[in-house]
């Protein structure tokens, strides 16, 4: 991989990693106009799939701002990884296509 | 932005993964007939794990609420809409099954405002700017780009949610959804401008579409 795409990883791997636990955790836009207008209730008691890490904090991890960068760090590379794999998915198909 | 579990009726779930699925074939199906794909793909991984580091960020917009990157049209503006969409579908996945954020029935409603029509709308936004001034105000058409995206996917999110669901009248959740979603927009079209000149520093011109008229087939 090139220099340059590397150092657009790294950026990625400083935000998720040293930024994320200074993210404001105010609700976002749609939270909010769900509690203002009183349907955010609909959530609760609704858990179809049990996540790995749910709401970015990594279980088992005293200290809240750690669990976060360690989600996120985890979620980067699992992204990363996630979308290699799809693209190579992708132009194996293509391959196929042209044989 | 990410709907969670709860929110939507089955009828509108289903709906909205119909026309995702629909959507995201034809990305791949373009991806497939350009050959460029394989070329890209380095540049669509280091991209789609920035988009989710970034996403993680909320910002302080006002009176207590916050907003995050969303990506659609910055990830469309430098790989193009088609290989947006799977750079947005890989984080909206990736966020759905590892952290729970955003539901799982209501995965194609999340695809569908987050990862089809933010990214056709960035690029559109970007593509008609910059084609009406020549490229002279290619900031303007990046903030511009970024924050039409995130009012569209605001404003889809309030359909379903609304119309299609009836979980809040759409004439309260209306109003409500886009005077938040109009101050994140802004933080979304500052930050894609800023991600972008940080891309180009780095030397990484080559991530991005080529130059107009040989990408818009």
């Amino acid at each position: 991989m090139k220099k340059n795409l590397l150092s657009i990883l790294a950026a990625a791997l400083v935000v998720a990693g040293l930024l994320s636990p200074f993210a404001s955790s105010f609700p976002d836009g749609l939270e909010r106009v769900a509690e203002d207008l009183g349907f955010i209730d609909r959530v609760e008691g609704i858990e179809v799939i049990s996540a790995p890490i749910p709401d970015y904090v990594f279980p088992g991890i005293g200290n809240e701002g750690t669990a976060t960068a360690v989600a996120g760090i985890l979620g980067t590379l699992a992204v990363f990884g996630a979308a290699y794999g799809l693209g190579k998915i992708i132009s194996a198909g293509k391959q196929k296509e042209n044989n | 932005m990410h709907i969670p579990d709860g929110f939507l009726s089955s009828p509108a779930s289903i709906g909205a993964a119909v026309v995702s699925v629909g959507s995201l074939a034809a990305a791949v199906r373009k991806k497939m007939a350009d050959g460029e794909l394989e070329q890209q793909i380095p540049k669509m991984a280091v991209l789609s794990a920035f988009i989710f580091a970034a996403q993680m960020i909320n910002f302080p917009v006002a009176g207590g609420t916050s907003g995050h990157l969303l990506g659609g049209a910055l990830a469309a503006i430098l790989l193009g809409w088609p290989t947006a969409m799977l750079v947005m579908t890989t984080v909206v996945l990736i966020q759905c099954l590892g952290f729970y954020d955003g539901g799982v029935w209501v995965l194609g409603a999340n695809l569908l405002n987050m990862a089809v029509l933010a990214p056709l709308v960035g690029y559109g936004v970007y593509r008609v700017i910059n084609s009406w001034s020549g490229g002279r105000v290619e900031s303007l058409a990046i903030i511009l780009a970024g924050w039409l995206s995130v009012l569209t996917a605001a404003f889809a999110a309030t359909v379903e949610i609304s119309l299609f669901s009836n979980t809040v009248p759409f004439n309260l959740a209306f109003p409500a959804m886009m005077f938040w979603h109009f101050f994140i927009g802004i933080g979304e079209g500052l930050i894609s401008m800023a991600v972008v000149s940080f891309v180009r520093r780095t030397g990484a011109d080559s991530l991005e579409i080529p130059a107009q008229g040989s990408e818009a087939k």
